[in-house]
C-alpha cells in the first residue's frame, strides 16, 4: 500500500532506504543528517526487514564496509554531511574502480574545512567530477523535496545496479531537514539475487571471484578506464533527468537545482508576474547533466541565470553546455546563507533580465 | 607431473587445493609464502573453501587475492578490517579474514583493527608482523624495534622522537570483542604447524560466532632487513621473538 505521511527529509530517506530493500547501512553521526542513522537505528531494521545498521567508527570505516556488502552484490548505502563526505572520497573512488553498486548520500553543509552546518551546495565539484583520486564519475541525483529525495532513494539502487557505480543522492541541510507530505512507495523486498561477480563464497568448477581496482600493467588500466568511460557515455545517453518550466515561449532562462531549484522557481514565477518571459530548467541528475536542453534553450533565450548556494560551481557545466552562444550569468548566495526569491529576482533584473 | 611420479598410496604431503597455481610474487625466504599456505591449508582441511572470503591488504601481501583460490576483495590500505566488517553483517554465515601486514593493520589501519576487534566481528585478522614496510621498500613500521635501522631511521629507531614499536596483538587482548589472540612464526615446520594450527582453531571459533581472533605471525623480511633468509630467521628469534613472544596471548579456557 501506498501511504501519505508528513516526514522530514533525513526520516524520509531512511525509510524510503528500508523499504528499497537495501540489505545495510552504515554511518557516523555528523549534522545534519544524523536522523538518517537514528532513525534506521529506531526502525529495529534487522527484525523488520533484516537490514544490518551499523554506527561505524568513522566515514573512512563506513564506507568500507559499505565496500564490503556492495562486493557480496548486497544493496548498501551510507550518509554523511561535507567534511565526511570528504573522508569517503578514498573509499569511493576504490568501489568506482571496483565497479560495485551503492548508494551514498550527501546533505550537504556549507564549506570549506568544518565549515557551518547550515545548507550549501558547495560539495557540486566534489560530487560531479569524481570526488576522490582517478578518472571515475558518480552518478549524482539531486533532489529538490521530500518526495524527490524518497523517489531517488529507490531510483538510486536501480541505476547503482544498472551500471554497477556508486550513486550519489546530493542533497541539503534544507531538504534534509524540513518535514513535507511525502508519498512512501511499498516495500520492497530485500533480494537474495546472487551476482556472479559478487564474493559470495567460490562455487564449484567456477573460479574464485576477485573485486579489486588493482592493475599491474599500465596497458590493463587503461582497459580499464576505456571500459569505465563507455560506461559514462551510456549513462550520459541514457539516464539525464531535468523539469523544464516555462521554457517554450522563454526569452530568459534561470537554472538551478535541488533547494536552490525551489526557491528560483519562485523567482521566475515573480519575473513572469513582472512581465519577463522567464523559464527554469532545474536538472535533477547533475551527472549525467543535461547538456542538450540547455544547448537547445541557449538557441532560444537571450540570457541565463545560473542560481547556486555556493560560489559558482555549477555555472561551469551551464557555460560548456552553452557553448558560448549567449551571456550565462552566476547568482549566489553561500557559506549557509540561503537566497530568497526577492534576492534572485533583484539578480536577474540587475544583469539585465 | 608429479601426480604421475608417485603412487596415491605414497603421497604423503601435497599442494593444497586452497592455493592456486599462480607463481608467488614474495622473496625468496619471506614468511609470507608460508603464512599463506598454513591459511590455506586451514581453510582445506576444515572443508570451508566454497564459504570463505578473504580480503587482502595494501602492502607486500596486496596480491593475495591471486594466490587464495577462495573468492576474493582487495582494500584500501588500512580497511580490510572494514570491509570485512560490511561482508560479515551481510553474510554472517560465512568465513571471513583479512591478511595484512604490520603498516596496513597497526599504522594506517589501527581504528578499524581497533574498532572491529572492539565490536567482537566475527573474523579472523591474519597479522603478519616483520617489523618494517616491505613493499615500499624498507621503511620503519609501527613496529619497528628500538634501535632497528630502516630506510626512514637510517640511524636506528630512535623511540624518543619515532616512538616505541606497538604490540598489536597485547592491545588488542585487552579488548572484551576479541576471543582468541596468539603470536607465532612460520620460520621452522615446527613453527609453521602451530600456525595453521591456530587458524583451524580461530575459524572454528568464527563458526561459532565467539567473537575476533587475531593471529599475528612473527615473520622476516629477508629483502629489506638485507640479509639472507636464514640470516633473516636468526636475526628474529634473537631480536624480534624476545619482544614479540610467541604464544597465546588471549585464548579460551
Amino acid at each position: 500500500m501506498k501511504e501519505l505521511r508528513l516526514m522530514k527529509g533525513n526520516e524520509a530517506l531512511a525509510e524510503a532506504a528500508i523499504r528499497a530493500g537495501a540489505d545495510a547501512y552504515f554511518g557516523y553521526p555528523i549534522t545534519p543528517q544524523s536522523e538518517i542513522i537514528e532513525y534506521l537505528m529506531a526502525q529495529n531494521t534487522e527484525e523488520r526487514t533484516g537490514m544490518a545498521v551499523l554506527q561505524a567508527e568513522s566515514e573512512i570505516a563506513a564506507i568500507n564496509m559499505v565496500y564490503g556488502a556492495a562486493g557480496c552484490g548486497k544493496k548498501a548505502i551510507t550518509s554523511s554531511s561535507s567534511p565526511g563526505i570528504s573522508l569517503k572520497q578514498e573509499g569511493l573512488s576504490y568501489i568506482a574502480g571496483a565497479e560495485l553498486p551503492c548508494v551514498v548520500v550527501n546533505i550537504t553543509r556549507g564549506g570549506p574545512g568544518l565549515g557551518t552546518i547550515q545548507p550549501s551546495q558547495s560539495d557540486y565539484f566534489q560530487a560531479v567530477k569524481g570526488g576522490g583520486h582517478g578518472d571515475y564519475k558518480l552518478i549524482v541525483l539531486a533532489p529538490a523535496t521530500v518526495q524527490e529525495t524518497v523517489d531517488y532513494v529507490k531510483l538510486a539502487f536501480d541505476l547503482a545496479f544498472k551500471y554497477r557505480n556508486p550513486v550519489m543522492i546530493l542533497s541539503d541541510g534544507i531538504i534534509g531537514q524540513m518535514m513535507e507530505k511525502v508519498e512512501l512507495f511499498e516495500q520492497i523486498p530485500r533480494s537474495d539475487k546472487e551476482y556472479d561477480w559478487a564474493t559470495l563464497g567460490k562455487k564449484p568448477g567456477k573460479d574464485h571471484v576477485i573485486i579489486t581496482s588493482l592493475q599491474l600493467q599500465p596497458e590493463e588500466q587503461e582497459k580499464v578506464n576505456l571500459r569505465l568511460q563507455e560506461k559514462y557515455r551510456e549513462v550520459e545517453k541514457n539516464e539525464v533527468r531535468y523539469e523544464a518550466y516555462n521554457t517554450e515561449d522563454a526569452e530568459y532562462m534561470f537554472v538551478a537545482y535541488g533547494s536552490c531549484g525551489r526557491i528560483t522557481q519562485k523567482a521566475m514565477e515573480m519575473a513572469r508576474e513582472k512581465g519577463y518571459k522567464a523559464g527554469l530548467i532545474r536538472p535533477q541528475t547533475l551527472y549525467p547533466f543535461p547538456v542538450e536542453i540547455i544547448n537547445k534553450v541557449a538557441g532560444q533565450v537571450k540570457r541565463i541565470l545560473t542560481v547556486e548556494m555556493n560560489t559558482g560551481q555549477m555555472v561551469e557545466d551551464v557555460r560548456l553546455a552553452v557553448g558560448g552562444k549567449i551571456p550565462v550569468d552566476y547568482y549566489g548566495r553561500f557559506g549557509g546563507m540561503i537566497p530568497s526569491p526577492d534576492e534572485i529576482l533583484n539578480a536577474f533584473e540587475q544583469k539585465g533580465g | 607431473m608429479a601426480e604421475n611420479l608417485i603412487k596415491p598410496e605414497n603421497l604423503v604431503y601435497d599442494k593444497t587445493k586452497v592455493l592456486t597455481d599462480r607463481v608467488l610474487h614474495y622473496c625468496p625466504g619471506c614468511g609470507h609464502s608460508t603464512t599463506h599456505r598454513m591459511l590455506a591449508e586451514a581453510i582445506d582441511e576444515l572443508g570451508i573453501q566454497g564459504e570463505t572470503i578473504g580480503i587482502a591488504p595494501v602492502g607486500c601481501s596486496v596480491l593475495a587475492y591471486y594466490y587464495f583460490d577462495v573468492d576474493m576483495t582487495e582494500a584500501a590500505h588500512g580497511r580490510a578490517p572494514a570491509v570485512a566488517t560490511g561482508i560479515k553483517r551481510v553474510l554472517p554465515d560465512k568465513y571471513v579474514f583479512t591478511y595484512q601486514g604490520d603498516g596496513d593493520l597497526a599504522a594506517i589501519g589501527t581504528a578499524e583493527t581497533i574498532h572491529a576487534c572492539n565490536r567482537g566481528e566475527n573474523f579472523l585478522i591474519v597479522f603478519i608482523n616483520n617489523g618494517i614496510y616491505g613493499m615500499t621498500g624498507g621503511q620503519m613500521a609501527p613496529t619497528t624495534l628500538e634501535n632497528m635501522k630502516s630506510t626512514t631511521s637510517p640511524r636506528g629507531r630512535d623511540v624518543k622522537t619515532m616512538g616505541s614499536p606497538l604490540k598489536i596483538s597485547e592491545l588488542v587482548a585487552s579488548l572484551p570483542g576479541t576471543y582468541y589472540v596468539a603470536r607465532h612464526s612460520v620460520h621452522t615446520p615446527a613453527n609453521a604447524r602451530k600456525t595453521k594450527r591456530a587458524f583451524k582453531k580461530a575459524l572454528e571459533y568464527q563458526k561459532e560466532k565467539k567473537g575476533t581472533c587475531l593471529i599475528e605471525v612473527v615473520s622476516n623480511c629477508p629483502s629489506n632487513w638485507k640479509m639472507t633468509p636464514i640470516e633473516s630467521n636468526k636475526w628474529m628469534e634473537e631480536n624480534m621473538f624476545p619482544f614479540y613472544s610467541l604464544g597465546d596471548i588471549k585464548a579460551p579456557k
